[in-house]
């Protein structure tokens, strides 16, 4: 069957104003708040899609009630997976006596992800359980969820309201982790209309209480599409700590591959 | 990139010369280089009475182990890593030695990969926390600990291809390190001292008999699996009475017997290793928070424990497992700290002539990490041994105290102690100890 050459025309027309409106409701006039939520995420997945891998390097400064300080210092491979979760792998070099410890994620989209320790004193790689989603990283603020990329599939989403934020209009996301193992009932998010940048995330509990505010600043744009923030401040309401991560040396698209990311190659990792 | 070694080789002894001659920056001629490591202040006291004559029951010390690594923008690199202990009361424990000093080549082949270390190095095999069956590579340095943890650096060149068939590892170990062993004056041995001059190998070409080894290993989703196989030079040595000498009384004159013949005594232990031929498993499920482990080995050529009947023990082939899990409980207390339950069994069927201290034992452990800054850690663990009614006990706490230092301490009890498990001799030498390390 042959389509008559005007519904051709109407065709070449329509379909960037279909776009555009999906886009549109996608935020905010979608059917239902759930859906609505559920297409920014999805949304924001592929506009952070097709990175390839990247090398960048983490500084973690714990910050206590008296306002005392440590650090932490570590440098982060991430490799992209087509259709499932990233694989990355992280190096500590600070503090010292952790120095050359090393850390291979295998995340997955719709299974526990697969995680390896490298022990450089005793030169023996562990395989450890990953179900320690809400457990602290490193001392800091961050909790290991807070950390691993937040995959669709591992919430649900209600989309709240658009409001300013700063110069730019944010469109604000709850979203609920369908993971038992994670420590929190829900998150509010708070995502700039123009980028789908993430801006600020609150965290509530099991028991619903505001337990920590994460702020990301300082975006900038690689390869002319990925936005990264520079710096992340994750503030605990309940204890006064703080943790500022701060992200540099960010390098897209290396020669990284399947083979850095293998048990072989967490032994050579340093 | 197909590296070039010789190529590699010279690179890297040029930057040695560089880096020795001093103010080298850390990036020059593609070529980074990269030093850090340990410095550690040591002390122990044990507080029961010597069991033997000259032990001590206060020993303290340091241990120095740096790490340079010389790296290429090709990722090859070449690693030393020297290891110096002084103990203050066992000149043995006094002991230097070669941790790694190896060059690493690596590179693409089709989908996979194959990797080249050459040189010494250290390598671990296996999953349990008590008993490490399988591993086989590397000597352990007996004197460092008594929980034989700490390895010798080993002399070899270790192929490694890798798909995702998995990963396929060949060894060729070219020389045999003997097992350390405490002193007169140290604690944690024998009655007798074990003397390295009367070591003695079934190989004709004694150290210098070359080992092989190969291993198997990859992961099917929680299940990560390895296959071993060792032919060579046993790491265990049987210890045999020696050095044969005729009793003395107080003023120093032979003892006779009857017949007017003087009875002979050992004054020394021999340590004897045989060819042996090890086939190994060691495999991992991991399922949530829990961790199941399991280890096994056949072990043909192997001599048994030294008896009454054998004096010089019997060859005998054996097959001996150790089975574990692990639990860990997330954020208790209302903390953020994790508690990881532990136990483990280990299991040779020689029973009572069995070389392994861990014959027919329990283990039975508790690992509380409090993840605060400082990264405060403290590890309990029972290990009772079902065969002989002997018990101990390890308490292990260890802290941050800054960015480089840190602190260790440690006991050690032995609290009740078969008088006819081998162990035996080891029944007054429960131990407290300090470590204070700087990181650098």
């Amino acid at each position: 069957m042959t389509l008559p050459h005007s519904a051709l025309r109407a065709f070449r027309w329509l379909v960037p104003v279909l776009l555009a409106g999906l886009y549109v409701s996608g935020t905010a006039r979608a059917a239902t708040p759930e859906e609505a939520g559920l297409r920014i995420a999805v949304e924001a997945r592929e506009r952070g899609a097709g990175y390839g891998n990247f090398t960048a390097r983490q500084e973690m400064v714990l910050r206590n009630k008296l306002g005392q300080e440590s650090r932490r210092q570590l440098r982060i491979k991430v490799l992209e997976v087509e259709g499932d979760g990233n694989k990355s792998l992280f190096v500590f070099d600070e503090p010292r006596d952790v120095r050359g410890t090393a850390l291979l994620i295998h995340a997955h989209r719709n299974e526990a992800d697969d995680q390896w320790l490298y022990l450089p004193a005793l030169k023996r790689v562990k395989r450890i359980s990953s179900s320690n989603r809400s457990g602290s990283f490193m001392g800091s603020e961050f909790a290991y969820e807070d950390l691993s990329t937040p995959e669709v599939e591992k919430f649900t989403y209600r989309y709240l309201r658009d409001e300013p934020c700063g110069d730019l209009v944010c469109t604000v996301t709850e979203r609920v982790p369908t993971d038992r193992k994670s420590g929190y009932r829900r998150q509010v998010v708070w995502q700039d209309t123009d980028e789908l940048r993430t801006w600020k995330i609150e965290y509530f509990d099991r028991k619903d209480a505001h337990l920590k505010t994460l702020d990301m600043d300082q975006y900038e744009q690689y390869l002319e599409r990925y936005w990264q923030a520079g710096e992340m401040t994750m503030v605990n309401h309940l204890t006064g700590k703080s943790t500022v991560l701060t992200w540099s040396d960010f390098e897209f698209r290396t020669d990284l591959d399947d083979r850095d990311f293998t048990k072989t190659g967490l032994k050579r990792a340093r | 990139m197909r590296p070039r070694p010789a190529l590699a080789r010279s690179a890297i002894g040029a930057a040695i010369g560089l880096v020795l001659a001093g103010g080298v920056p850390t990036r020059g001629e593609g070529l980074t280089h990269e030093f850090s490591g340990s410095l550690r202040l040591e002390s122990r006291g044990y507080p029961e009475s010597a069991a033997y004559l000259g032990q001590r029951s206060l020993t303290s010390g340091f241990v120095a182990e740096p790490t340079l690594i010389l790296e290429d923008e090709e990722g090859r690199s070449f690693t030393l890593t020297p290891f110096f202990r002084y103990d203050s009361a066992d000149t043995r424990r006094t002991h230097t030695d070669l941790h790694e000093a190896y060059l690493l080549l690596f590179g693409e082949m089709g989908e996979g990969e194959w990797e080249v270390r050459l040189g010494f190095d250290r390598v671990f095999w296996g999953v349990t926390e008590l008993n490490h069956l399988v591993d086989i590579v590397n000597q352990t340095d007996l004197v460092e600990h008594p929980d034989e943890e700490a390895k010798l650096g080993q002399l070899m060149a270790h192929l490694t291809w890798s798909g995702d068939w998995g990963v396929a590892e060949l060894f060729a170990l070219p020389w045999h390190r003997e097992r350390t062993f405490p002193g007169r004056h140290g604690r944690l041995r024998a009655a007798l001292v074990v003397d390295p001059d009367l070591v003695e190998y079934e190989s004709g070409a004694g150290a210098r008999h070359l080992d092989v080894a190969a291993r198997y290993s990859h992961s099917f989703g929680p299940l990560d699996l390895g296959l071993s196989v060792f032919h060579g030079t046993s790491r265990e040595p049987v210890l045999r009475p020696a050095a044969f000498r005729p009793i003395l009384d107080d003023s120093a004159t032979p003892i006779l017997d009857g017949d007017g013949t003087p009875p002979l005594a050992p004054t020394a232990l021999a340590p004897y290793y045989a060819q042996i031929r090890q086939l190994g498993l060691d495999a991992q499920v991991t399922a949530d928070a829990w961790l199941f482990k399991l280890e096994a080995i056949h072990r043909s050529g192997a001599s048994s424990l030294p008896s009454d009947r054998y004096p010089l023990g019997r060859e005998e082939d054996y097959a001996a497992f150790a089975l574990g899990t692990e639990y860990t409980f997330y954020s208790v207390f209302e903390s953020a700290s994790d508690l990881g339950l532990l136990g483990e069994w280990s299991y040779d069927d020689r029973g009572r002539r069995s070389t392994n201290q861990f014959q027919n034992d329990v283990f039975l452990g508790a690992r509380l990490a409090f993840n605060d800054v400082d990264g405060t850690e403290l590890v309990a663990g029972l290990v009772a041994d079902t065969d002989y009614s002997t018990h101990s006990i390890t308490v292990e706490g260890s802290r941050r105290l800054s960015d480089r230092w840190s602190m260790r301490l440690e006991a050690v009890a032995f609290f009740t102690v078969d008088e006819a498990d081998p162990v035996f001799a080891s029944r007054r030498d429960s131990f407290l100890g300090l470590d204070m390390v700087y990181h650098f």
